[in-house]
């Protein structure tokens, strides 16, 4: 049953992946910019120009180039980065662990505070505290995650310096590591010196992204579990003898969860997308920080690399909520 | 104080509102079963919420005691009233479809108040809800406690919760209307269970119905409300010969016959209604000036 569904949506992930490739290849083909002037010395003439052009395949039709490229992909030779002359699938694969590293923290973060938010106000519903929890989200919500970033550097790092502000690491440390997880290696190892440095730069950028999420979990999580708390077999409950937090945690909890989680789906993916602006602020070394370079210097395989893989995260999001559904919902998990 | 529970000149409001219950007295004699009738709105379902202890956040208890087992429940904290609540009342509910937490195995449902009120080992808990499965006619009772509740029919799941009830051998069981969200075919049985099951536990049982003539078939006593006013409490036989207040006369004469159930549909005259709307509002006065409230 679940593996029907999981092959279905592979299908479908596919078609998705192979629209969205079409679009990105031929946006950045007509948007004004030539890759090629970028990369030359002033001077360079026509003759050398036509030179690069043709190296790079840019002297073809739009059709041509998207299917050499798409030939190459089902290869897995995403292409060569104009910029830095490397493979574009080593760059990107490199830069994934930093970005994947800082969203899970991201999602992590938002999830306690939501969450506990969310019980919190549950448990004093009706009192001033729900009050100020509910004024409080609402504030997060209105202002957007970059100014967020904006807000903590002022404070943490100007204010009162106690996170560094820029980078994923202290320099010197980097040679430490021998895969690109650097925060999951560092907890494998029980390396804390190393987890510590990550984890003060970490923490702001992935607090930044955190906010608003939060106020979106906490919400919703929160308006679904005082819904659940007068249903019946809430009530049922407390005759037995159980108290208000017991209630709460086990009656309501798991019912409530399974309409927040679709959203907070949804909700990830959106946060995934705002490390590219986010990473960019805190001189984070991710993906998003290479996308932003990247478009700079109109590095045309490098951007299509990094959109495609950022479509693939989407869907891989999607794909997991999916499952995670089914199998927290007795109701599809025996269907 | 001889009656198991016993509830005192019970007084309930809505918050800032009318009162819902206006000085309610009430005794439910150990094994015995208690009917309690009135039509929609009159209050049935708010005795048994305040004796189980769930009254809605909205209402407020203005005045009254209501012992349970030699205690007055409104004298407890609210820790130590759900756990004596929980320890010696039970709850059948009205709707057998929602009164199962749905992600939730059922086993686990059936035992957790043993277990974790009643501090029973969890081996015996779960034998003990095997036997209750059993009791209530449950075929195959061991794979229905790993089912979840969408695996059970409605009248399963009815069977279940009284077997959850009846679990701990509580000393009484408030049943709310609880074959009304059944389908009719089931509700005979359902009837018959809840009555075999009390006659043999011997649990006294506070049966809130519309349906007189399941009073007439299942309860020992009743009580009539109107408008949250005890207007008659009688033995049912003495009820069925000959009711002492007018509005339960024409609340017998409106139930349509067991043998003929098309005969003899009277509506409640206006009269009558009149009536006892003026006694509701005379207990009001008198109630004001008892000095209860002032405004
Ligand atoms: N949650 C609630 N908050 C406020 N008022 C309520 C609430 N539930 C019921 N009431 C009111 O309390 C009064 C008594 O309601 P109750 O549920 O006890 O009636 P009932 O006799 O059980 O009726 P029914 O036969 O329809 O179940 C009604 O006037 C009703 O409007
Ligand atoms: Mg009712």
């Amino acid at each position: 049953m679940i593996l029907r569904r999981l092959l279905s949506r592979l299908a479908t992930t596919l078609v998705t992946l192979l629209g969205v490739s079409v679009i990105v290849f031929v946006t950045i083909r007509v948007v004004p910019g030539n890759p090629i002037a970028m990369m030359l010395p002033p001077g360079a003439t026509e003759a050398d120009i036509d030179r690069l052009r043709a190296l790079y395949g840019f002297d073809r039709s739009i059709m041509e180039q998207y299917f050499i490229w798409l030939w190459g992909v089902v290869q897995g030779d995403f292409g060569t980065s104009i910029q830095s002359r490397q493979p574009v699938l080593r760059l990107v694969l490199n830069r994934l662990p930093a970005t994947l590293e800082l969203s899970i923290m991201a999602l992590v973060i938002a999830v306690v505070i939501g969450g506990f938010l969310a019980l919190t106000g549950t448990r004093l519903r009706g009192t001033r505290t729900e009050g100020a929890i509910d004024v409080t989200s609402g504030m997060a919500l209105s202002v957007p995650d970059f100014l967020w970033g904006l807000v903590l550097i002022l404070l943490f790092g100007v204010l009162w310096p106690v996170f560094h502000i820029s980078g994923r690491i202290s320099p010197q440390l980097t040679s430490e590591f021998t895969t690109n997880f650097f925060l999951f290696e560092s907890v494998v190892r029980l390396r804390f010196d190393l987890w510590r440095d990550l984890v003060s730069h970490m923490f702001m950028p992935a607090l930044a992204l955190a906010i608003p999420l939060a106020a979106i979990i906490s919400q919703l999580l929160k308006q679904s579990l005082k819904e659940t708390m007068h249903l019946d077999y809430v009530t049922l409950s407390r005759t037995k003898g159980y108290g208000e937090n017991h209630v709460i945690i086990r009656e309501a909890l798991p019912n409530a969860v399974l309409p927040t989680l679709t959203l907070v789906g949804v909700q990830f993916t959106f946060l995934i997308g705002g490390t590219v602006i986010i990473e960019r602020l805190f001189s984070y070394e991710g993906l998003g920080n290479m996308a932003i370079d990247a478009v700079i210097n109109r590095d045309l395989p490098l951007i299509q690399g990094i959109v495609i893989l950022f479509a693939v995260l989407f869907t891989v999001v999607n794909l997991f909520v999916d499952m995670l559904y089914a199998v927290l919902n007795p109701r599809l998990r025996h269907a | 104080m001889s009656a198991f529970l016993s509830i005192r000149n019970l007084s309930l409001v809505l918050k800032g509102g009318p009162r819902l219950l206006r000085s309610v007295s009430l005794d439910v004699e150990a094994g015995e079963v208690r009917g309690l009738v009135g039509e929609s709105g009159a209050g049935k379902s708010m005795i048994g919420k305040a004796v189980l202890g769930i009254l809605p956040r909205s209402v407020e208890v203005v005045e009254g005691e209501i012992w349970l087992d030699e205690v007055d429940l409104l004298k407890l904290r609210p820790s130590e009233r759900r756990r004596k609540i929980g320890a010696t009342a039970a709850l059948i509910p009205q709707d057998p479809l929602t009164a199962l937490n749905p992600s939730r195995r059922v086993g686990p449902q059936v035992t957790d108040r043993l277990v974790d009120i009643l501090g029973w080992k969890r081996a015996d808990a779960q034998a003990r809800a095997l036997e209750l499965l059993a009791e209530v006619h449950i075929p195959d009772p061991a794979r229905v406690m790993r089912s979840y509740p969408h695996e059970l029919s409605g009248g399963m799941r009815q069977r279940v919760l009284i077997a959850s009830a009846f679990a701990a051998e509580p000393k009484l069981i408030v049943a709310d209307e609880p074959t009304t969200a059944l389908d009719v075919t089931v509700q005979k049985q359902i009837l018959h269970l809840i009555a075999r099951m009390q006659a043999r536990h011997g649990t006294a049982l506070l049966f809130v119905t519309h349906d007189l003539g399941v009073v007439s078939k299942v309860c020992g006593s009743l009580a009539v409300l109107y408008g949250g006013l005890v207007v008659e409490q009688s033995p049912v036989r003495d009820f069925f010969r000959q009711p002492a207040h007018a509005y339960s006369r024409a609340l017998l004469a409106a139930t349509p016959k067991y043998t003929d159930p098309m005969a003899g549909l009277n509506p409640v005259p206006e009269a009558v209604i009149t009536a006892v709307q003026a006694e509701v509002a005379q207990a009001d006065a008198s109630w004001r000036n008892g000095g209860w409230r002032h405004d």
